[in-house]
């Protein structure tokens, strides 16, 4: 034992970091290009999608490039492309670090890159020739799915491989999210997935499944990056442990019971809905905790946003969410859903989640780990900072306007006087200032795009220093 | 935490919670759900329309739960009464939907019983609503010099077709209209399930 109660020495510990990093450095590599891949076309789609609301005959010649088979591809190429590939990468760079081991069979992590990707080209292709199954979130066929339930065990079981074997007996926070989620996604994928559902029952399960992922998957996946770097860039350690503890369960067994929100009004049993609609607000304890036991981390630092390029990324992820969580609290109340159900609102509450809070906190993971285990600097501070402003602004601009633009039609559709056709008429602004948003958006992910490459490609200038976007002051630690 | 395994158990104890209480309980208490006496299991023709209905995406801009007038005026709009489980006794997959860019589309088949109507709105939505933006779909259609024996000609009205030429419909079209038409659930409800929809 060293003195401050760890089985390893500081020098040890700052070894195995670096061997942890340079262990996972394929591996992290290929998650994160593979990631950015789908993040180029699922912006391409998502442009497209927002671009047919403005000229309705567009491409209607080519039933590929129909509105209905392009939306799905967005949300299917982002979600299990991009944001999945993207938590992955990071999953295996923090679990090296959280554990003081290098990375464990690095064959079967490498074949989860394989498998997933495979998964998410056939899926979204299939999609594109007209086999979604129908139902949202869950539109890769059957035998696509099947791909995808099966491609995150490899590297989940090099994980907890490597989760056993730690050298440091403690498990940080952001291991019990990383853990939740590795076995959260399959069972919750192979379950859905299932041929036993039909009529309302198979809509309970969809939406079960609808929300669980996004709590149990893309969020967890998130909050444990950001429990690591938030922490890790500001030199303090995070605030309460208490908060955290109540953060994580609270999450795990409240989220688990809020997917029959998305069903309110609709033909379910009555019970089933409250239920949601009760621990929809019971969601706002766990969120509340965890957002104070960010605030009071980086409390009195935020000096550190003006230098580090990561943690913009990661408070404006964790501000956001802070808010979009509580934002889905008030939606699964009735008056409110009465109003925003079934409208364009529901839609930039979505963007809030996945893009404001779980894309924001995966740009700033990737600008701190590619360094780490590439060993080569980002060469242009510059264009950080740019991704992160087109960030903000085209997010910005997409959440105003279509929250505004839905609340209007959500208003308009429950006036009967007034004819269905004007709950359309008055989002028409709001869907092309979305258009614009998505130009916007589109440019920032080209520039991190063409960063990385890069940097994976070692051209550009070598840096010696860190690519910040301010000079350091000169108590920071550089790790 | 220290213990890897009490993490694990209540990690999937969380699952399983929300499992059974969202998916297992609402399966077992419909389980006993009978086909309403006035719904007909979808033809041939209409399952392949249905096929073509998820393909092509409707179910982003339609919805298909008409709801009791106290969450909107669905019934005022024509839409039909509130639906109840047995409505969707022959559905899979469930097309229950998320969004109304468009109107609610489960009794589409009762407001617009024609097969014209239908085929022209499909080839070209705003040739019959104008400031409609639903998508056109022409790729379920043909653009011909003159219609062959058997071919379904699409009356268009002729500003929204090339000169001289006849639109003639495909057989997915054909299906897709087929399966709109038949969406009726304007019979007698007998919901004992799901609280204020047994009205």
């Amino acid at each position: 034992m060293t003195p401050d109660g760890l089985p390893v020495s500081l020098e040890d510990r700052v070894a195995l970091r670096i061997a942890g990093d340079r262990s996972v450095r394929r591996v992290v590599m290929l998650f994160f290009g593979s990631a950015l891949f789908w993040l180029l076309l699922g912006s391409v789609f998502g442009l497209v999608t927002s671009l047919k609301f403005q000229w309705p005959d567009l491409w209607s010649d080519t039933a590929w490039l129909t509105f209905g088979r392009i939306r799905p591809a967005h949300l299917n190429t982002m979600a299990y492309g991009w944001s999945s590939l993207a938590g992955l990468g990071a999953a295996v760079w923090l679990v090296a670090r959280l554990t003081g081991t290098r990375l464990l069979h690095e064959r079967l992590a490498l074949a989860s890159v394989l498998l997933w990707n495979t998964a998410v080209g056939a899926g979204t292709i299939a999609i594109l020739a007209g086999q979604s199954s129908g139902m949202e979130w869950l539109e890769f066929p059957r035998w696509a799915g099947v791909i995808l339930a099966i491609a995150g065990a490899p590297v989940g079981l090099s994980l907890l491989a490597m989760v056993r074997r730690r050298t440091l007996p403690h498990m940080y926070v952001s291991l019990w999210y990383l853990v939740g989620a590795i076995f959260w996604f399959p069972m919750l994928y192979i379950m859905a997935n299932a041929p036993v559902w039909s009529g309302v029952d198979q809509a309970a399960m969809n939406w079960w499944y609808g929300h669980n992922v996004l709590g149990f998957w893309f969020t967890s996946l998130s909050l444990g990056t950001i429990y690591y770097l938030m922490p890790k860039i500001i030199g303090r350690p995070i605030y309460s442990y208490q908060l955290s503890l109540l953060g994580f369960w609270g999450l795990a067994f409240f989220y688990s019971l809020v997917g029959i929100h998305h069903l309110i009004g609709g033909p379910l049993p009555d019970w089933v809905v409250s239920v949601s609609i009760v621990a929809s607000v019971l969601m706002v304890i766990p969120v509340v905790a965890v957002g104070y036991n960010h605030h009071m981390t980086t409390f009195r630092h935020f000096g550190a946003l003006r230098w580090s390029p990561t943690l913009r990324f990661i408070v404006f992820g964790a501000v956001s969410y802070t808010l979009v969580s509580l934002q889905g609290s008030l939606e699964a109340l009735r008056f409110f859903n009465r109003v925003v159900h079934f409208t364009h609102y529901t839609v930039a509450h979505a963007h809030f989640g996945l893009y404001g809070f779980v894309a924001m906190v995966l740009f700033g993971a990737v600008y701190y780990i590619v360094p780490r285990v590439a060993e080569r600097e980002w060469p242009y501070p510059r264009l950080i900072f740019a991704h992160f402003w087109l960030s903000v602004i085209g997010f910005g601009l997409y959440f105003i306007g279509l929250s505004i633009g839905g609340w209007k039609q959500g208003i308009a559709m429950l006036d009967a006087s007034r004819p269905f056709l004007e709950s359309v008429t008055v989002t028409l602004p709001y869907l092309a200032s979305r258009s614009v948003a998505a130009v916007i958006l589109t440019v920032a992910h080209l520039i991190f795009i063409g960063h990385f490459t890069l940097v994976a490609l070692r051209c550009g200038p070598a840096r010696t220093t860190p690519a910040v976007l301010r000079d350091l002051p000169d108590s920071v630690p550089n790790s | 935490m220290k213990r890897f395994v009490m993490l694990v158990a209540g990690v999937l104890a969380a699952w399983m919670s929300g499992w059974i209480a969202l998916t297992i309980l609402p399966r077992q208490q419909l389980a006993t759900v009978q086909a309403p006496a006035g719904l007909a299991p979808y033809t041939p023709a209409q399952l392949a329309g249905r096929r073509v209905y998820v393909a092509d995406g409707c179910l982003y801009c339609h919805s298909q739960q008409p709801r009791t007038a106290d969450f909107g005026p669905d019934g005022l709009r024509g839409w039909g009464r509130a639906s109840v489980p047995g409505d969707y006794f022959y559905d899979d997959p469930h097309l229950l939907g998320t969004s109304r860019t468009g109107p609610d589309l489960l009794n589409i088949g009762v407001r617009q019983p024609s097969e014209d109507w239908h085929l022209i709105h499909l080839y070209q939505p705003r040739a019959l609503v104008p400031g409609s933006i639903m998508p056109a779909f022409r790729f379920l259609f043909e653009v011909k010099d003159r219609a062959a024996p058997g071919d379904r000609v699409v009356p268009v009205p002729p500003q929204w077709v090339p000169p001289g030429k006849v639109v003639t419909a495909r057989p997915e079209a054909l299906a897709l209209v087929a399966y709109l038409r038949g969406l009726n659930r304007s019979y007698q409800a007998s919901g004992e399930m799901g609280g204020h929809h047994g009205q």
